[in-house]
């Protein structure tokens, strides 16, 4: 699993990477009400709004920390938003992309570099 | 603004030793949440009993200067100066009792909603007890001493806490620390001792549910906040969950739901303006209200109910159901008592009527939205004296 500076979590396997926010960025968000996600399909480049996660607070954009094709959206957060703070980083996903270049996901920071970056929060 | 500039209240440290989340509000350092988080602590608050620091807010006391010793007079002499800015029958007040009212611009914009309070005690008329927003206070303070002049002067109480206790187990929880807070109905007020200071204890509150206002020296503020807390039925509550909790009740937030260029009409607040002020008028924008109260206006504040789709924030686009655009959410979010979304904004009053089926726009999307009675969950006041 990669992560982002923006608190997203990459997890690649063959040319599919799944996506979603990390425990961190759950726990800051609160409790998850609504997540708008992709229809399939959709091409997004690095840094394109990918998804929408609302608290009870505010809305928060999600941008794709890769580029890519949207192959499947994780349908039951429609019904159970909660998931997010559950299991952000099983559950909790958010989107399957069709990777356009893996080299994005190896540039991201692994487990330790994330946590180390945490630490300077 | 950077930390050190935020004004704290006499339970910062409290709010941090809880855990708090503190956020920038009106110019103070205020908890947002505690770890419990928004979602629960709204529910606690529905089901047992929640505890707010709202000492951000503006309490004040506006004193005559020169009492007669008459009680009715010196009232009638305090009330007409404060009169002067509201729209509420202040004279009318029974001794105790505290109203909602609006503090109006020479428009007839509401400039701030507020509490103000007759005391009961016979020795303290000629005084009125008065609670601001946080945003405003200073130009309301500064607007009701002008319209005092010389003849009462503006004392201001916001160096204390004021402490909110919301919910079902509220009045059993406090009737445990201050027995004589058994006396209170909704909407009166009175000076309460707790171990040998004078707290302000008022039947009042934001959030729909029954429950007090408690203002409290600031030197006491953290052992009495300690000893709502000591009850396993309380729980500290942040502005978050205060924000769901008055959205729910229907209840217009100043800033949001309520500014300058809104009349109490369009509020939907006419019962803020009693018979007596409508016919002898006397308070800034009065030629605005008869106006409106007899033609009608062209926006008035509503309930929406989002059937589908995300929650509509404050600044979203209304429209028919043709998709022109008809009018803007005012606050919005999620109620976590119906699991969807609701909203308040100003629609034209031909689409005002519940059930009218509108639409609000949310990142380019249309989401159907049902004009719905307010409040969306019902209030549930204690009215009468102990049941």
């Amino acid at each position: 699993m990669r992560f982002t500076k923006d608190h997203e979590w990459v997890e690649l396997a063959g040319d599919t990477a799944t996506i979603g926010i990390t425990v961190y960025a759950a726990e800051q968000l609160g409790d998850v009400v609504f997540v708008e996600l992709p229809a399939a399909g959709k091409a997004v480049k690095p840094g394109d709004a990918l998804a929408v996660v609302e608290s009870v607070k505010a809305a928060s954009d999600v941008f794709a920390p890769i580029g890519g094709e949207v192959t499947a959206a994780n349908d039951a957060l429609s019904g159970a938003p909660q998931t997010v703070n559950e299991a952000p980083e099983a559950a909790g996903w958010f989107v399957k992309l069709k990777v356009a270049d893996a080299a994005e996901v190896d540039a991201l920071m692994d487990r330790a570099a994330y946590d180390a970056f945490l630490k300077t929060l | 603004m950077s930390d050190e500039a935020l004004k704290s209240t006499p339970l910062t440290a409290a709010h941090r030793e809880l855990g708090g989340r503190m956020v920038a509000f009106a110019g103070y350092s205020m908890p947002v949440q505690y770890p419990r988080g928004i979602l629960k602590e709204h529910l606690w608050t529905r089901e047992k009993a929640g505890a707010f620091d709202v000492s951000h807010m503006g309490p004040a006391f506006l004193e005559l200067t020169a009492r007669s010793g008459d009680r009715e007079a010196d009232h009638r002499a305090v009330a007409a100066l404060a009169e002067a800015r509201v729209c509420g029958d202040i004279a009318g007040l029974a001794p105790g009792q505290l109203r909602y009212t609006l503090l109006l611009n020479a428009d007839g914009g509401i400039a701030d909603d507020l509490m103000i309070g007759r005391p009961l005690s016979p020795g303290r008329q000629g005084m009125l007890y008065i609670v601001v927003n946080a945003a405003t206070k200073d130009a309301d303070f500064a607007a009701l001493a002008s319209a005092a002049g010389d003849r009462a002067r503006l004392i201001r109480a916001d160096d204390r806490a004021l402490i909110a206790l919301q919910g079902p187990a509220a009045a059993d929880v406090l009737f445990d620390v201050l027995p004589r807070a058994a006396d209170l109905r909704f909407m009166t007020f009175d000076r309460i001792e707790y171990q040998g200071h004078a707290l302000i204890v008022s039947r009042s509150g934001y959030t729909g549910e029954d429950g007090f206002e408690i203002l409290v020296p600031a030197m006491i503020a953290a052992r009495f906040w300690k000893r709502l807390l000591a009850d396993d039925r309380v729980a500290p509550i942040g502005l978050g969950a205060r924000d769901s909790l008055r959205l729910e009740a229907g209840l217009p937030l100043y800033g949001h739901d309520l500014d300058e260029t809104v009349s109490p009409i369009e509020a939907n607040l006419a019962f803020a303006v009693s018979r007596r002020r409508r016919r002898e008028g006397g308070f800034p924008g009065a030629a605005r209200l008869a106006r409106e109260l007899a033609k009608g206006t062209a926006r008035v504040r509503v309930g929406l109910k989002v059937l589908d789709g995300a929650p509509a924030r404050e600044g979203a686009v209304i429209t028919d159901e043709t998709g022109s655009t008809v009018g803007a959410v005012t606050s919005g979010g999620f109620s976590p008592c119906l699991g969807a979304p609701i909203a308040m904004g100003f629609v034209p009053p031909p689409l005002s009527a519940p059930g009218t089926r509108l639409n609000v726009v949310v990142r380019g999307r249309l989401q159907a939205a049902d004009v719905t009675a307010l409040p969306f969950v019902p209030h549930r006041y204690r009215r009468a004296v102990r049941a």
